[in-house]
C-alpha cells in the first residue's frame, strides 16, 4: 500500500471530522439552553414575529421585538418567552414571564451580540405548546467586550 | 461602584380609559461589568443585571430573567390592558444583589 495515500486519507478524514465540529458545538448549546427553559416539549415553528435589523452597527445595543399570536387571556395566553443567540460565549440572553395582564404578547428589549449570527426565540403557550422562530442579524461592531 | 442604583426611568400614560391598552417603556442605567474586563492585571469580577420585575396593583404582571446577552443598559417595551386605576411598580435587581425600584400611577379617563 502507498503510505502517502493513507495519509492524505488520514488528513482528509480528520478534516471531514474537525470541520463540522464547533457548529455542531454551538447547536448542542443552543439546544441544551432551550431543554433547560421548555423541558422535553416538542417545539413547532411559526406562529412568532421575532423583528430585528438585518444589519446591528453596535452589537452592544440590538432592538429585538418578539410578538407572539396569542389573545393573551386567562384561559388562553403566552406564559414565556425566551431568548437565545446562537454565536455568543453563551447562548442564553433573556426569559420574559408573560401573565393575562399584559395585552398582547409582545415584548421589546435590547441586547448583546458578538458577531454575526442567529438568534432564536421560543414561546411557552398556557396548554404546553411551545413554539420558535429564528432571525439572522450581521454585527458591524461585537457587543461583547464594551 | 456605589451601593445604589439609579432609578429606572419608566415612560407610562397618565390616564387610560377602562379597557384600554397601553404602551409602557422602561429604561434604566446599570454600571454593567462584563467580567472580562481587566484592571491592574486582574479581572474586575461580573456584574450584570439580573431580573425586571412590573407589578400592576401588587400582582405581577411581567418579570424578565435577563442574561448574559442582554444589553447595557436595557430599554423594554411591552402593553398593559388598564381595567381600573392602576399602581405600577418596576423593580430590577443586580448580581450584587442591589435593587432599583421605580413607580407609576394611571388613574381612568
Amino acid at each position: 500500500m502507498n503510505p502517502s495515500v493513507t495519509r492524505r486519507t488520514a488528513l482528509g478524514a480528520l478534516v471531514l471530522v474537525a470541520l463540522p465540529w464547533p457548529v455542531l458545538a454551538q447547536e448542542d448549546a443552543l439546544a441544551a439552553a432551550i431543554r433547560e427553559q421548555v423541558g422535553d416539549a416538542a417545539v413547532e415553528e411559526g406562529g412568532i414575529a421575532l423583528r430585528v435589523p438585518t444589519v446591528a452597527e453596535n452589537g452592544g445595543q440590538v432592538p429585538v421585538t418578539v410578538v407572539v399570536d396569542s389573545p393573551q387571556t386567562a384561559a388562553e395566553h403566552v406564559t414565556a418567552i425566551h431568548l437565545f443567540a446562537t454565536r455568543n460565549p453563551t447562548p442564553g440572553v433573556a426569559s420574559f414571564r408573560l401573565t393575562p395582564l399584559l395585552a398582547r404578547a409582545e415584548v421589546q428589549t435590547r441586547i448583546r451580540l458578538a458577531e454575526d449570527q442567529r438568534i432564536v426565540a421560543v414561546a411557552q403557550f398556557s396548554d404546553g405548546r411551545v413554539r420558535r422562530a429564528a432571525a439572522e442579524i450581521r454585527v458591524t461592531t461585537g457587543g461583547c467586550l464594551s | 461602584m456605589s451601593g445604589t442604583l439609579s432609578t429606572p426611568r419608566v415612560r407610562v400614560p397618565r390616564s387610560a380609559r377602562p379597557g384600554e391598552v397601553v404602551e409602557i417603556r422602561t429604561l434604566i442605567e446599570h454600571p454593567m461589568e462584563t467580567g472580562l474586563r481587566q484592571e491592574g492585571g486582574r479581572t474586575v469580577p461580573r456584574d450584570m443585571l439580573t431580573r425586571m420585575v412590573v407589578r400592576v396593583n401588587g400582582e405581577v404582571a411581567l418579570q424578565a430573567e435577563l442574561r448574559n446577552g442582554s444589553a447595557a443598559n436595557p430599554f423594554h417595551v411591552f402593553f398593559l390592558r388598564i381595567e381600573r386605576a392602576s399602581e405600577l411598580e418596576f423593580s430590577f435587581t443586580d448580581e450584587r444583589g442591589r435593587t432599583a425600584r421605580s413607580t407609576a400611577r394611571i388613574a381612568l379617563a
